[in-house]
């Protein structure tokens, strides 16, 4: 037996013992971060995100000044209260960032997401997805005889309970953008 | 007043405007333009190094001896990746550099060019920040804001990739005062944290301060501030590998170095503190050893002006966001307006308790008279350098750690090491930067004979440009930390960890045009280091030292501060195999 035999992941015994004993729950926040838009600056923040072992739930990333040159990364994450706090430091000194906001902390925010479902199917199938379509308000941006693609907006756990009623319905494919969100109230 | 040049005048006039009086480069395909203006002109000094990595290193050890940035310049493709070593280990020391790479032209990137590389790619996660330059009228104010960006908030390396074309393109200069960036760190802490500091320290009975490279980046009025609030206070200070002088050495609340190496009364009182005072320093995990049982009595305060390296590691009770010396200055302001207090009686008893570890003599080793130790040929070496105006750069391993405990600083700015990345090769290179921004100083690098071998072709720069620079080569034949490890945890099995076919480094030296000398008996050595100091060039001192000494006191690994093995200490069994995850 090798003396050297130690559990993957084991703490004791090692200099580099630096497992910090923050504890708590899990946690899914939604930050938003204002950037300067310059090439390569979302590779910075995902780069961030890979080389620190930080979650990415989803991302969605778009110009929303232009003459400010600005753009704003939504990004929704996981963690520990510390992982959290330690990714929204982290994403404050990569330079070209100009804010980080964290909307799940500062109070309430108005999460939003889009999907497209492409659903195929005949017969009571495709009846069944078009009248739970109408009750989760999809609308059909495209058809055929045999098909439908539907636009879905709200919340991303809404579209996730769309998206499995669709599955025995004959879903095809999915596409999703991601979150967007804006902490509510006049600031 | 709008000025029209090239983009390669624009680079040699952005470094004029930024102060900028030497530059380390090495010349290739795709800087040619810039070399050529650099060529015209007599106001900034090019270093030719050996060697990419030799640049970046001899940039660092310029700019810690300076608190100035340091400048590289280098070519595409294996000029920057040669760079990335000492770019990845000035952004963990926090070392501010300005690092200038040649491209391809624009419109061949990615095409697989000759010499062509990713280089902002490449070096996005070893820089603090990056540019890739496509339009010459943005290169000033790119190299305008990467000065900027190097030098303010937590200091560190900055990349400008400048493509061919845009080096031969005309544009329209910009002069420094005319850029503006949005990048602008909070300096000023906040006044109610720093008064619940005040108010801790005037309580406390047992505390400590634990000072980090942050304050010699901060700057001589951060080290001022420093002393005078430990002298004011009476509180006891240790300090990191990065933070060596900063306090004085021969100040008499002088604790020494703490971590793994450092010295037991430091760690002991680190251990048993009920208040400690983090200046500029990161919990970094030579530091902190086993982290649930870390100073488990204090309260801890930390100063430092990244925000990311707040209870990022440690929970911290008291954080302070802000430049130390803007805090220290707010700190010492608030302590003395209310009253100067501190609780002196039990502050007397915790002297009276450090004073017991310092009793211990915990550096006391057994020397020899047939042999050279290592720590006896610090000891020596400390002895007859000081008074010098003496600048000290290391490589990597034992030798590091004993320069670090049997040397004394007492100023900032004369401690170049490689902490944060621990990179062999970077003495070497470092002194000879130092020496440049310090012609008539006394500069040695300390080194192992393994560590100095890996940019020894550095030699042809320090014969070169006339650096007398001293390579003071411990040389034990071994690599001796990973010998070390290898003895305490992994059987004795020695794996790898000798030199083999090592060179005569008196022939090597004088195969160079600098001068060797060879010393292996304790009786001759104060002579031998006489000589060094008396020879005007480029030294390599090969010091033939025991090979199988180890570097105590240390904690082991995976142990709390209050378990440090001290020299004489049985090793047999004091590191479990487990401890064999990593160093």
């Amino acid at each position: 037996m090798s003396a050297l035999r130690i559990k993957k992941g084991s703490t004791s015994h090692s200099a580099y013992n630096l497992r910090p004993n923050f504890s708590g729950e899990v946690e899914r926040h939604a930050l938003a971060v204002l950037v300067e838009n310059e090439p390569g600056v979302l590779a910075r923040v995902i780069g961030l995100f890979s080389g620190r072992g930080y979650n990415i739930e989803s991302l969605t990333v778009a110009e929303v000044d232009h003459a400010g040159h600005l753009s704003r990364i939504t990004i929704v994450t996981t963690g520990t209260p510390q992982v959290i706090a330690q990714i929204h430091a982290q994403l404050g000194r990569i330079v070209p960032v100009h804010d980080v906001q964290d909307l799940t902390a500062e109070g309430p925010a108005v999460e939003r997401e889009l999907a497209l479902l492409k659903v195929a199917g005949t017969g009571d199938a495709r009846i069944e997805a078009l009248r739970l379509a109408e009750i989760f308000r999809a609308n059909v941006v495209d058809s055929t005889l045999e098909s439908f693609v539907f636009e879905i907006t709200g919340p991303s756990d809404k579209i996730d309970a769309f998206a499995e009623l669709m599955r025995p319905l004959g879903l095809v494919e999915t596409a999703r953008t991601g979150v967007a969100a804006l902490s509510r109230g006049t600031e | 007043m709008t000025r029209q040049m090239t983009g390669a005048k624009m680079v040699v006039q952005a470094l004029k405007d930024q102060g900028v009086d030497t530059v380390f480069g090495y010349p290739g395909g795709a800087v040619l333009p810039i070399y050529d203006e650099i060529f015209q002109q007599n106001d900034i000094k090019h270093v030719l190094v050996r060697h990419e990595q030799g640049a970046i290193h001899a940039a660092e050890g310029y700019a810690r001896s300076t608190g100035k940035p340091g400048v590289a310049l280098v070519t595409s493709g294996p000029g920057a990746t040669n760079a990335v070593t000492g770019l990845t280990d000035a952004l963990l020391d926090s070392i501010p550099i300005v690092v200038l790479t040649g491209q391809v032209p624009t419109f061949m990137i990615g095409s697989d060019a000759f010499q062509e590389a990713d280089t902002v790619g490449i070096t996005r996660p070893c820089t603090k920040h990056n540019w890739l330059v496509k339009e010459t009228d943005y290169l000033p104010k790119v190299i305008h804001e990467a000065f900027h960006v190097a030098t303010s908030g937590r200091p560190g390396p900055v990349l400008v990739d400048i493509p061919k074309d845009v080096q031969f393109a005309t544009g329209t200069y910009t002069e420094k005062t005319k850029t503006k960036s949005h990048y602008q760190p909070q300096l000023k802490g906040d006044i109610d944290a720093i008064t619940e500091l005040a108010k801790a320290m005037e309580k406390a009975k047992r505390p400590i301060f634990y000072t980090g490279g942050g304050v010699i980046n901060s700057g001589d009025a951060a080290s001022q501030l420093l002393r005078e609030l430990v002298d004011a206070t009476g509180f006891p200070i240790t300090s990191t590998l990065m933070g060596l002088g900063a306090y004085p050495a021969s100040g008499e609340k002088w604790l020494g170095m703490l971590g793994m190496h450092g010295l037991y009364e430091a760690n002991m009182a680190m251990h048993d503190c009920d208040l400690m005072i983090n200046i500029g320093a990161r919990f970094d995990d030579r530091i902190t050893g086993l982290i649930s049982e870390f100073s488990p009595k204090s309260k801890k305060a930390h100063i430092d002006i990244d925000a990311s390296s707040i209870n990022k590691v440690i929970h911290v009770d008291i954080p302070i966001l802000g430049d130390v010396a803007h805090v220290l200055e707010d700190l010492l302001k608030v302590w003395k307006s209310r009253g100067r207090v501190t609780d002196k009686e039990n502050l007397a008893k915790w002297w009276a308790k450090i004073n017991e570890w310092k009793a211990v003599e915990c550096l006391n080793y057994r020397n020899s008279d047939t042999v050279i130790k290592p720590q006896y040929a610090l000891q020596r070496l400390e002895a007859l350098t000081k008074g010098h105006d003496r600048y000290i750069t290391t490589e990597v391993g034992q030798h590091q750690m004993w320069a670090a405990q049997y040397l004394g600083f007492e100023d900032p700015n004369r401690w170049m090491t490689s902490g944060g990345l621990g990179t062999m090769g970077y003495g070497f290179p470092a002194s000879i930067g130092v020496q440049l921004a310090h012609p008539d100083a006394l500069v040695i690098n300390v080194a192992g004979e393994a560590s100095w071998l890996m940019n020894m072709q550095e030699l042809g720069t320090a014969v070169q440009y006339r650096l007398p620079v001293k390579q003071f080569i411990l040389n034990n034949e071994r690599l001796g930390m990973v010998r070390q490890w290898q003895q305490l945890l992994h059987g004795e099995r020695y794996s790898q960890s000798w030199s083999e076919a090592l060179p005569d480094f008196t022939k090597l030296a004088e195969a160079f045009g600098a001068k060797g000398i060879l010393c292996k008996d304790p009786k001759d050595l104060d002579d031998a280091i006489m000589e060094m100091l008396d020879y005007d060039g480029p030294v390599l001192f090969d010091c033939l030292v025991e090979k199988h000494e180890n570097c105590f006191p240390m904690i082991p690994s995976g142990k709390p501060h209050n378990e440090m093995l001290l020299g004489d200490a049985s090793t047999e069994g004091a590191i479990q195999a487990g401890g064999a995850v990593l160093v």
